[in-house]
């Protein structure tokens, strides 16, 4: 390959890294907000989101591309939340509680085997699956909790009788893991169990990848004919990876929402999926592609531009939803854009190899040129 | 008995479900003294202000772009149109078809670009689509807080600059459609004639369009683009000229959609109209890749009279709001059950 | 090895698809660490007699199979590849089955990695596992060593040569400890006469370490240089099965397409008067996957039926896609002499020019579309034809009246058995099908039509109905065609000259009365030099 095309390669690879940094670099002074600030801001931000954010590793391995179908994990972690505290557990035990519930398995099978039903635009299904059990959601928790099931916590019910409040006070869990080891470092608070929670993912992650269920995820998420024909399970393996995607944001979710102290009960989990994979695609991660440098990378960028934007806004045009609307649309644009960018250079790819064929002595290999495109998801 | 089993198969259950619903809905609605007339009007009102919607949708599902969820495209066009109509002061008949003729251009240079777009992203085009549109709104919504609008109606009073939310549009093309013609039968029953002939004759030039050479081009690149290339059609032409015409359609569709409102909304209110498109046709027994004048038709009139039943019937039945609920749940299932429905199977 | 009974034996084997025997009481044995070479024309039954080896679920499915399979005399039976491959038989299928992101190792040893078992094992199974890599690579070696081939295991196979991409295919089935058979379905027909070589050697390796090797392959002095035995197919038929020694490469071209039966010549004895040259072609290549076309030249006279034969995967289908536009090309065609741009569909219909596809589901028909639409619509597009004005000439819709008229002309003609013109074209049988492509081609009445496998797939009765209607279209109308068919007997039968084509150039050219053996040894890679000359018959 030569050099210019290899400058190419690395540019587009890295177009929305580059790109978003450029923005938010230019943004930081025009906010007037002062880097200890900001560097706080962006501390708690990675312990609230990082979480999240690594649930969508695992089936971008399985080739499934963005799990927009997340949001499923995160309404469990929420029905987790609100039996934790209808039945009054506080603290850590508390978030355990809704973590162990197992509503989220369930939930990760209904996904997974509605995507298998989807195969090759798993994306736009997992998007509106995610509309889908929004509605059965509301259902169970707006109309069938105190009426069909039974709630103790009279607190936690609309006046109405039945059906939970829209906003619920979380108190009793609050903070709870951010609070259990909180250090203080010069200026700075760092919640240290909440981080040590994602470097234990972190190292699950990386020690998955190594198991045999690791490599028969990326086997299919390669080429799941070729895996088919060895053997693998592959429609056995797609539901595992979602499974463990959706437990995973279930327990993102309930980090988040520990962090933030109470959970709007029908509008938190709106817009889990886009700022979760905004993050990762801001990261520099693809459809088929993503590191857990991604995600951290991903977070902060993302972040740093969402907590300067609204007084960058304000300052520039004298407009603080200025600000919001343009944090909107550079999350909704870096998704636009990633995809776009990731399907036109897996068409020229696709070319790219049949061109190398052209009149050389090869043949026959139509299969591997047009499986070649991305690498090995490290 | 074959016949009615094949019936069941292509129209799939969750479709004959809404209907049977649906009817029962209409059944039940005396009961619980919701007045039939009032119902009736209200289906038909809604009908005419979404109809072009999910019109809009037929010329991509025919060129094998799949369902247009980036229709907010065409929906800007058709609010930057409709906004420079009330800019410029025009009136009735110039107020309602200024502001088409003003959208046309910004339509059609959007759809051309969104079309480019998507030819190069074949086999994604819906995910894509969806955060084109999205992205788009968003950009707009700066747009409409920074465009030198100064019309004393459509701007905050307070900051004497930026577009409201929602602009009235009394007194410029209200109604205009809907009054046309428009048969009053008691104090609860409006026939909107007008807006209903207008809806009607976009379908009709529709069904126009898709007998012409060229409509008979685009259907075959999207029932297999092999064949029409071996024919010497350019897919990438055809598919572009179905989204612009895509574009153009919710452009208009937005406008009509105001008349009969009575409001432009700005801002964020765009971004959830292409999923009740989308259900709308695919409830009207279309598919990823076939859709038809019936479809259209019956899909909006499903639809809509799903959305303005539920509320009246079931509401006052279980005195409860559970109707947007059950909203959610059907629009969203259908589209579902479309996504997952095998469609490739006769290739 | 010594003297042993036989590893694996086929014996009388006959298999039926609907009526039509593809194989009848075919019968032979291998012993361990001999290579059979298994030769025969495409459609002799190689493919089918291979699935029912492996147990594919096709066989089961189409009502099985008579006759027995034996591996050290024990009957087998298998209902899945699955079952084959625990029975020790290896496969390594024309196209690659291989993962391109994935290196050397990790595809050798796929779904058969090496593990450590891990503390998760005993809550969630085997799966939680740790891969063993430096194991899998031991492995990996050891079967590259066992080749006796230069591989790096570290590297991808999406940045392999081809070759390198066969011999991973190859270790892969290998490093199966049960493996005892190994199949070779066209190993060498991706690989370059150097790389070949190296394979050959390769598998000469492997035998003497007592794997028995199937090696399937059109390349006949391939299967004499490595083969112990050679068993030719043909008509479903084992109709020779004799040691390779004092065989030669002649003996079994012409064993391998002999018929009992003397060809029918559709016009036996009629004088052919041809009029001027119509299209020329010089160095044409075609980049079409897995039917390249490398460099052919040849020219059709007006009213002329040139046949293109040759086997499969040769880029005998190249030539027409590539002239039609339908796939990247380059080279000289020439139309009445005036140059064709190439890689334009439209202009090479405009022209004159019109193509009948092999890929009749995927190319040929709107099958979810009436007949009406798959017959007038190349018509219409092209020309124009079938649109009428309406509203004052505002608009010019659709004329189905004369669609329907044309399409029931056409039924009427072919003899299309459906229920109306308005009927789809997925509901039509596979003859009646390629009925309908012709008709879509007949109606842009060409001047130069191209035909590809108009017989693929269809049943007996519908091939000749097929056959009969080219035939008669270019008596009646002078059209020229250029037909291109993998069956020797159908070309033989209607065409004036017969091409093959070979690795992507043509062989040569025969008139269709000369000898079988001359096509054999033209379509085995050993075109007698000089037969070029015939090109201007």
């Amino acid at each position: 390959m030569s050099g210019t095309k290899s400058l190419g390669r690395f540019l587009t690879e890295y177009a929305v890294v580059i790109i978003f940094l450029l923005i938010t670099v230019a943004a930081i002074p025009s906010s007037g907000l002062s880097i200890q600030y900001i560097v706080q801001e962006m501390i708690t931000r990675l312990g609230r989101n990082t979480f999240l954010v690594l649930a969508l590793l695992l089936p971008i391995y399985a080739g499934m591309g963005l799990n927009f179908g997340m949001t499923l994990g995160a309404m469990s972690g929420q029905i987790g939340l609100i039996l934790a505290i209808n039945f009054n557990i506080g603290g850590v035990e508390g978030l355990a509680f809704a973590a162990l519930l197992g509503t989220a398995v369930f939930m990760g099978w209904i996904c997974g085997v509605v995507l298998n039903k989807a195969k090759g635009r798993e994306m736009v299904t997992g998007y509106m699956l995610a509309f889908f059990i929004n509605g059965i959601y509301q259902l169970i928790v707006l109309y069938m909790m105190g009426f069909v099931f039974p709630i103790r916590s009279s607190a936690i019910l609309l006046s109405r009788g039945y059906g939970i409040r829209n906003t619920l006070n979380l108190e009793i869990v609050r903070q709870s893991l951010d609070n259990f080891l909180m250090l203080r470092l010069g200026e700075y608070t760092v919640p240290v169990a909440t981080f040590l929670v994602i470097a234990v993912l972190c190292v699950f992650v990386v020690w998955f990848k190594k198991t045999k269920l690791g490599q028969d995820m990326r086997a299919v998420g390669h080429d799941m004919s070729v895996a088919d024909s060895a053997g693998v399970p592959v429609d056995r393996t797609r539901i595992i990876a979602i499974i463990i995607s959706t437990v995973l944001a279930s327990y993102g979710q309930i980090i988040f929402l520990q962090n933030m102290g109470n959970m709007a009960t029908y509008n938190a989990h709106d817009q889990t999926s886009f700022f979760a994979v905004a993050a990762i695609l801001v990261g520099g991660a693809s459809v088929k592609k993503a590191t857990i440098p991604n995600v951290l990378i991903g977070v902060i960028l993302l972040h740093v531009l969402f907590v300067v934007t609204p007084r960058a806004g304000q300052n520039l045009f004298g407009s603080a939803m200025i600000g919001e609307y343009f944090r909107q649309f550079i999350g909704y644009g870096v998704i636009a854009f990633s995809l776009v960018l990731y399907a036109w250079r897996a068409r020229k790819d696709a070319a790219w190899s049949r061109e190398g064929l052209r009149g050389s002595s090869s043949g026959a290999v139509p299969a591997a040129a047009a499986a070649g495109g991305e690498g090995s998801a490290k | 008995m074959r016949s009615a089993k094949q019936f069941v198969t292509d129209f799939g259950w969750p479709r004959i479900i809404i209907f049977i619903f649906l009817v029962l809905l209409f059944v039940a609605a005396p009961f619980f003294r919701v007045r039939i007339d009032a119902s009736i009007s209200d289906v038909l009102n809604r009908f005419g202000q979404n109809g072009l919607f999910v019109l809009a949708m037929v010329p991509m599902i025919q060129a094998g772009c799949g369902l247009n969820f980036g229709l907010s495209l065409g929906i800007i066009a058709g609010l930057i149109g409709s906004t420079l109509s009330v800019q410029f002061g025009l009136l009735g008949v110039f107020g309602f078809f200024g502001a088409v003729g003003l959208s046309v251009p910004f339509a059609v240079f959007f759809g051309w670009l969104y079309g480019l777009l998507l030819n190069k992203v074949k086999g994604e085009e819906m995910t894509i689509a969806m955060y084109v549109g999205f992205a788009s709104v968003m950009f707009m919504c700066i747009m409409w807080l920074i465009l030198p609008f100064n019309g004393p109606t459509m701007i905050w009073g307070y900051a004497g600059k930026g577009l409201r939310t929602t602009i009235t549009i009394e007194g410029f093309y209200r109604h205009f459609l809907n009054d046309f013609l428009a048969v009053r039968i008691g104090d609860s029953f409006v026939f909107p004639t007008g807006m209903l002939l207008f809806v009607g004759f976009c379908a009709f030039l529709m069904w126009l369009f898709l007998r012409t050479k060229t409509g008979t081009a685009m259907t075959a690149v999207g029932s297999n683009p092999d064949y029409a290339r071996a024919s010497g059609i350019s897919a990438d032409k055809m598919r572009t000229i179905s989204v612009i015409i895509s574009t153009v359609l919710g452009a208009a569709g937005i406008i009509v959609y105001q008349q009969s409102y009575g409001f432009i909304q700005l801002y964020t209110a765009p971004l959830a109209m292409p999923f009740a498109a989308v259900a709308a046709i695919l409830i009207g027994g279309a598919s990823v890749n076939k859709a038809s004048m019936v479809n259209v038709l019956v899909g909006a009139f499903l639809f809509q009279g799903l959305l303005t039943m539920t509320p009246s019937v079931i509401n006052s039945a279980l005195q409860t709001d559970i109707s947007e609920v059950v909203r959610i749940i059907v629009s969203n299932g259908i589209i579902i059950y479309a996504l997952t429905r095998k469609t490739k199977v006769t290739k | 090895m010594g003297q042993q009974g036989p590893l694996l034996s086929i014996d009388h084997i006959s298999k039926e698809f609907y009526g039509n025997v593809v194989l009848n009481d075919v019968s032979f044995e291998l012993k361990a660490g001999e290579i059979l070479g298994l030769v025969g024309e495409n459609g002799a039954g190689k493919t089918t007699l291979m699935h029912i080896l492996f147990g594919m679920p096709v066989i089961a499915d189409t009502g099985g199979f008579k006759g027995r399979i034996c591996i050290d005399g024990q009957e087998v039976s298998f209902s899945s590849p699955f079952d084959a491959l625990d029975a020790g038989i290896g496969m390594v299928h024309q196209e690659f089955s291989l993962i391109p992101g994935f290196t050397t190792t990790e595809n050798i040893v796929l779904n058969r990695e090496s593990m450590k078992p891990s503390i998760l094992n005993d809550v969630f199974g085997d799966r939680m596992s740790i891969l063993d890599r430096q194991d899998m690579k031991k492995r990996a070696e050891a079967a590259i060593e066992k080749l006796g081939v230069k591989l790096d295991p570290d590297m991808l196979v999406s940045e392999m040569p081809v070759g390198h991409k066969q011999f991973t295919e190859i270790a892969r089935e290998i490093t199966r400890s049960k493996t005892r058979i190994l199949v070779l379905d066209e190993p060498t027909a991706v690989l370059a006469e150097s790389e070949a070589e190296v394979l050959l050697k390769a598998l000469r390796k492997l035998a003497s370490l007592g794997i028995a090797i199937i090696f399937i392959s059109h390349r006949l002095h391939e299967v004499t240089e490595v083969a112990d035995r050679v068993v030719v197919l043909r008509d479903g038929i084992a109709i020779k099965d004799t040691p390779v020694a004092g065989v030669s490469v002649r003996d079994i071209a012409s064993w391998m397409v002999g018929r009992s039966v003397a060809t029918e010549r559709v016009s036996e004895g009629e004088a052919r008067e041809f009029g001027p040259e119509i299209l020329s072609v010089e160095h044409l290549w075609v980049d079409m996957p897995g039917e390249t076309v490398r460099d052919v030249s040849f020219s059709v006279r007006k009213g002329e039926i040139l046949g293109f034969g040759g086997l499969a995967g040769q880029g005998k289908l190249g030539i027409p896609n590539g002239i039609m536009g339908l796939f990247q090309a380059g080279g000289v065609v020439r139309l009445h002499g005036k140059d064709v741009p190439l890689n334009e569909p439209r202009t090479a219909l405009e022209i004159g020019m019109a193509f009948v596809s092999e890929d009749r589901r995927g190319v040929g028909l709107l099958l979810d579309e009436s007949l009406k639409w798959n017959i007038a619509f190349t018509a219409m597009q092209i020309q124009g034809k079938y649109l009428k004005t309406i509203l004052g000439g505002l608009f010019r819709i659709r004329d189905e009246a004369e669609m329907r008229k044309l399409t029931e002309e056409y039924i009427a003609m072919l003899d299309v058995k459906c229920t109306s013109p308005s009927q789809k074209a997925k509901e039509l049988s596979g003859g009646n099908q390629q009925k309908i492509c012709l008709a879509k081609a007949f109606a842009v009445k060409p001047d130069l039509l191209f035909v590809s496998e108009p017989t693929r797939g269809i049943d007996v009765g519908a091939k000749k109905l097929v056959l009969d209607t080219i035939h008669r279209y270019n008596r009646d109308y002078g059209t020229t065609i250029v037909m291109v068919s993998s069956e020797l007997e159908e070309l033989r039968s209607i065409c004036d000259r017969i091409a093959i084509v070979d690795e992507g150039k043509i062989a040569g050219i025969l008139p269709p009365t000369a000898e079988l053996p001359e096509f054999g040894l033209l379509m085995s890679g050993l075109g007698a030099n000089g037969s070029q000359e015939d090109l201007s018959a």
